[in-house]
């Protein structure tokens, strides 16, 4: 027990899971009251398990986003109609449109049924932003592109690249703004100004990459690749030919009108061929991970209680489908049964069966010092 | 270990080659030291050691390469990724991960290592360097010489037979360079690695160099012990420089050889040189000058007035407050209160093309301010920025920096020829107050000499200069007054010789050899008694 609590980071998937599965739970509903308590469950596991790494921070970010999305969605039943529906609430002089514009309406009538319609809506994609906010404020992105398949190995590294030359880049036009004052540049033209930022940023960048690339090279990058050109060709043909299944497999099951057959089959059978060709690609990397994050039962129980939430939420759809989606024809206040209520409350299980973050992030004004 | 036989090389498009007919053999355990000016090919040569250089280069090798029985001719860079660990001169540009232990673990991910292994591994390293503590940063937030320590590091952690470091301190400040030569000095002796350095704070490693290669641009290189080839290089520290004046046979490595060797020295010389105290009228006068950042106060209400005809060098660590108070006096930097007064008026009260007639200042970043193909263009460029008549700012390179092409590309120029050009341009506004961020940074001795004389001319034409820097030795040749600050707040404020004399932290090499009323051979050589002369 005492080792199951160690202080550690999750493996970044696990929360992941998680995430995806009260974002999943959230759209198989419009009920406010279960949509706020989703949201209430993320935000307080957020609080409980995150670390203070300023991706960590950022959440507050996704609730603002939430809040933003829900008003612009209320707003736009009341500018381009929303008059479904009896009850009217507010009489707006409406704008006559053109004829081509046929089908739009500018203003007009509002109904109580088609704001709440827009509400609950909008709480619902608020919903889902929140719950990926939630998975990216616990998960440090940077890790979750270390556990990818040793396959995609040199895409992660490109990313975690790219990611850390953004901060550069910025730190440099600072510098270059800073000092072509020095030259008396503001008053020059606004081209010439922008040749005078552009040229020195990009010569650093540029600069910075090449030895960035010799650092790579001396100190070993690349040398685990040294596989035949057939070897190559086999893995290559196996991926495309896999995603392609997986594209058209994807298309078939959501499209009802494509036959069956291009359904489940060519999905499930293009997923394995890619899995193959993955597998394949992974085998001859003779690369190592230093401390992978591994998966353990604590992922397990995080992954799971995501999982439960959806699958709670898919079986109480089937057996009682009112309590999910609130009528929007007869007003009345929202009604809340328990099953899936208490589905719901499976997702704060990590808030207290997962072990608290290890990795201080150390900020950086302690260091200016 | 390392084999090089017969070995030429010559970039792509060049007539003349970088090395010709370079035959060495490095063996076991050795720490080398690399010196010459800069681009005479010590980084080619080094470059050579694990096959940089000609397969990331380019350009055409000749002879054999090889370390430890493989030869560099049919390998990559990669596959000597066990056997020699490079470490370049900005740490921060070499690094792939972002936290101190994924970056120490990056190299043993790529040669595949079991994972108890490199755990192990980390855990040694981290104490072999001293960064434990470290080990959970980002590496952006760490400060140079931390950066540099876990660039050592992140190459150590494969065992390395050989450690290349081409100009490990060059970006570092003298406390952070320290900081990394000591650990070096350190590994040297625990480890037994085959050390190869290059570096141009020649006197902080020699004491320890069991042997020095000499490149002297030609080609060829001159190979010996330390002492051996000191004896007649034309770049030599201070220390050095003291023992072929006084004729002192061996010549002394360390200050300690040095200080017994300088008896009989000390005592034949009359009295010191007194040093010309520049005093002029006050050209720039400010008083409780404050710039904060955010709750960061990084001025602390600092007066200072600037004569002219003076030379002012300002000193102190990183972070102390020189830049800022640098950039409030030239007006373009945040001042959030006291006054900056030039000729009556406020520079920051001035739009930018005004104030840089009143106050020049060069960036610590010089070559920011250059955007254009070629020299000729930044020159017109200039002129026209300045309102000067065409050709004055070509004609105040040629005098601060003679026979620089004019179809050059500023970024071919060598760090010093670039420091001159920017210093040309930022002059052609006439400005009668110049101020140098950190202009020593990364110069060889010879472009540290150039620079002083640069310096001394705009000083003796009657303008009143400042220059941060961390080098006691170029203040000491350049500078007439100096300001220590610390936290924002200048600390000490006197004459050269006081200041830099009264300190043991601040002292040149000469000081701590002859006493603290010598501070450059200079003062040295004008004392001595003609018949020694």
């Amino acid at each position: 027990m005492a080792r199951y609590f160690l202080p550690r980071d999750l493996h970044p998937a696990a929360w992941w899971v998680w995430a995806l599965g009260l974002s999943v739970a959230a759209t198989r509903t419009t009920n406010p009251w279960l949509l706020l308590m989703i949201v209430a469950v993320a935000g307080y596991v957020v609080v409980a398990r995150r670390t203070d790494a300023p991706w960590a921070m950022a959440f507050r970010m996704y609730l603002y986003l939430g809040a933003v999305i829900v008003c612009v969605r209320v707003f736009f039943r009341l500018v381009f109609g929303g008059a479904e529906g009896s009850t009217i609430i507010l009489r707006l002089p409406e704008i006559p449109l053109p004829a081509w514009a046929a089908g739009i309406r500018l203003l007009g009538d509002v109904s109580a049924e088609s704001l709440l319609g827009g509400l609950y809506d909008g709480l619902r994609l608020a919903t889902m932003v929140i719950c990926l906010g939630a998975a990216n404020a616990l998960a440090n992105p940077k890790r979750l592109l270390k556990a990818m398949p040793p396959a995609l190995y040199e895409v992660g590294t490109a990313v975690i690249v790219a990611l850390s030359v953004f901060p550069q880049l910025a730190e440099s036009v600072l510098r270059v703004r800073r000092a072509r004052k020095l030259r008396g540049g503001a008053s020059g033209k606004r081209v010439a100004a922008l040749h005078a930022i552009i040229i020195p940023v990009l010569e650093d960048a540029l600069s910075r990459s090449l030895q960035l690339a010799a650092s790579m090279d001396s100190r070993g990058y690349g040398r685990a690749g040294l596989v035949e050109a057939r070897a190559r060709l086999l893995t290559g043909a196996l991926m495309i030919v896999g995603l392609i299944g997986v594209c058209v497999g994807v298309y078939a099951t959501l499209d009802g009108s494509t036959p069956r057959f291009l359904a489940a089959p060519v999905l499930s059978s293009g997923v394995l061929v890619a899995l193959a060709g993955f597998r394949l690609a992974g085998r001859r990397v003779r690369r190592t991970r230093y401390r992978p994050d591994r998966w353990h039962l604590p992922e397990l129980v995080v992954a799971a209680s995501g999982i439960g939430v959806a699958a709670v939420m898919f079986v109480t759809s089937t057996v009682n489908p009112m309590n999910l989606n609130p009528s929007l024809i007869t007003l009345s206040w929202p009604a809340l049964s328990w099953s899936p209520l208490l589905g719901v409350l499976l997702g704060v299980i990590p808030a207290v069966l997962t072990p608290l973050p290890a990795s201080p992030h150390v900020p950086a004004e302690k260091v200016a010092a | 270990m390392i084999e090089l036989d017969h070995v030429s090389f010559t970039y792509h498009g060049q007539t003349e080659p970088v090395l010709s007919d370079v035959t060495l053999s490095i063996g076991e355990g050795e720490l080398v030291l690399f010196a010459g000016q800069t681009g005479a090919g010590k980084s080619t040569l080094l470059g050579t050691i694990n096959g940089l250089v000609p397969h990331f280069t380019g350009g055409h090798l000749e002879g054999t390469v090889s370390v430890d029985g493989e030869t560099t001719r049919s390998r990559p860079p990669r596959e000597f990724a066990h056997l020699v660990g490079v470490v370049g001169q900005d740490p921060l540009a070499g690094f792939v991960t972002d936290t101190v232990e994924d970056e120490l673990a990056y190299g043993m991910e790529q040669l595949g290592l079991a994972p108890q292994v490199m755990r192990r591994r980390v855990e040694e390293t981290l104490d072999l360097l001293g960064i434990a503590e470290l080990r959970g940063r980002a590496l952006r937030t760490l400060s140079g010489g931390q950066q540099q320590r876990v660039a050592i590091g992140s190459v150590l952690t494969t065992h390395p037979k050989v450690l290349v470091l081409d100009e490990p301190t060059s970006a570092l400040d003298p406390i952070a360079a320290e900081e990394v030569l000591a650990t070096l000095a350190r590994l040297v002796e625990d480890l037994g690695t085959t050390v190869l350095m290059a570096e141009h704070r020649m006197e902080r490693v020699i004491p320890f160099a069991d042997r020095m290669i000499y490149v002297p641009g030609t080609g060829g290189v001159v190979d010996g012990t330390p002492a051996e080839v000191l004896r007649d290089t034309p770049i030599a520290p201070p220390i050095v420089q003291l023992g072929r004046l006084a004729g002192w046979d061996p010549l002394p490595m360390s200050v300690r050889d040095a200080r017994r060797a300088a008896g009989s020295l000390r005592s034949s010389l009359g009295s010191a040189p007194s040093r010309p105290v520049g005093a002029g009228p006050v050209l720039l006068s400010s008083s409780d000058v404050v710039v904060r950042y955010g709750p960061k106060v990084a001025v602390r209400a600092v007066s200072l007035d600037l004569c002219a005809g003076s030379v002012l060098a300002m000193m102190g660590r990183n972070g102390s407050g020189k830049s800022s108070l640098l950039w409030a006096l030239q007006g373009s930097g945040p001042r959030r209160g006291g006054t900056v007064r030039v000729d009556d008026t406020d520079p920051k009260s001035l739009d930018s093309a005004r104030a840089r007639k009143l106050v020049g200042m060069v960036p610590q970043t010089a070559s920011d301010l250059l955007y254009l193909q070629t020299v000729a263009d930044e020159c017109a460029a200039a002129d026209v920025e300045s309102g000067a008549t065409p050709g004055f700012c070509s004609s105040l390179l040629d005098r601060l920096a003679p026979g620089i092409s004019r179809s050059a590309h500023p970024r071919d120029l060598s760090e010093g020829q670039r420091l001159a050009l920017v210093l040309a341009v930022q002059l052609s506004a006439a400005p009668r107050i110049m101020l140098l961020d950190e202009p020593t940074r990364g110069l060889d001795y010879t472009a540290k000499a150039a620079l002083a004389t640069m310096i001394t001319d705009l000083a003796a034409e009657g303008r009143a200069v400042v220059v941060a820097t961390h080098d006691v030795e170029f203040v000491a040749s350049v500078a007439d007054r100096v300001v220590v600050m610390a936290e924002g707040e200048i600390v000490s404020d006197g004459p050269t010789g006081e200041v830099l004399g009264g300190s043991p932290a601040f002292a040149t090499q000469v000081a701590k050899i002859m006493g603290e009323s010598w501070l450059t051979v200079d003062d040295v050589r004008s004392a001595l008694p003609q018949v020694v002369r």
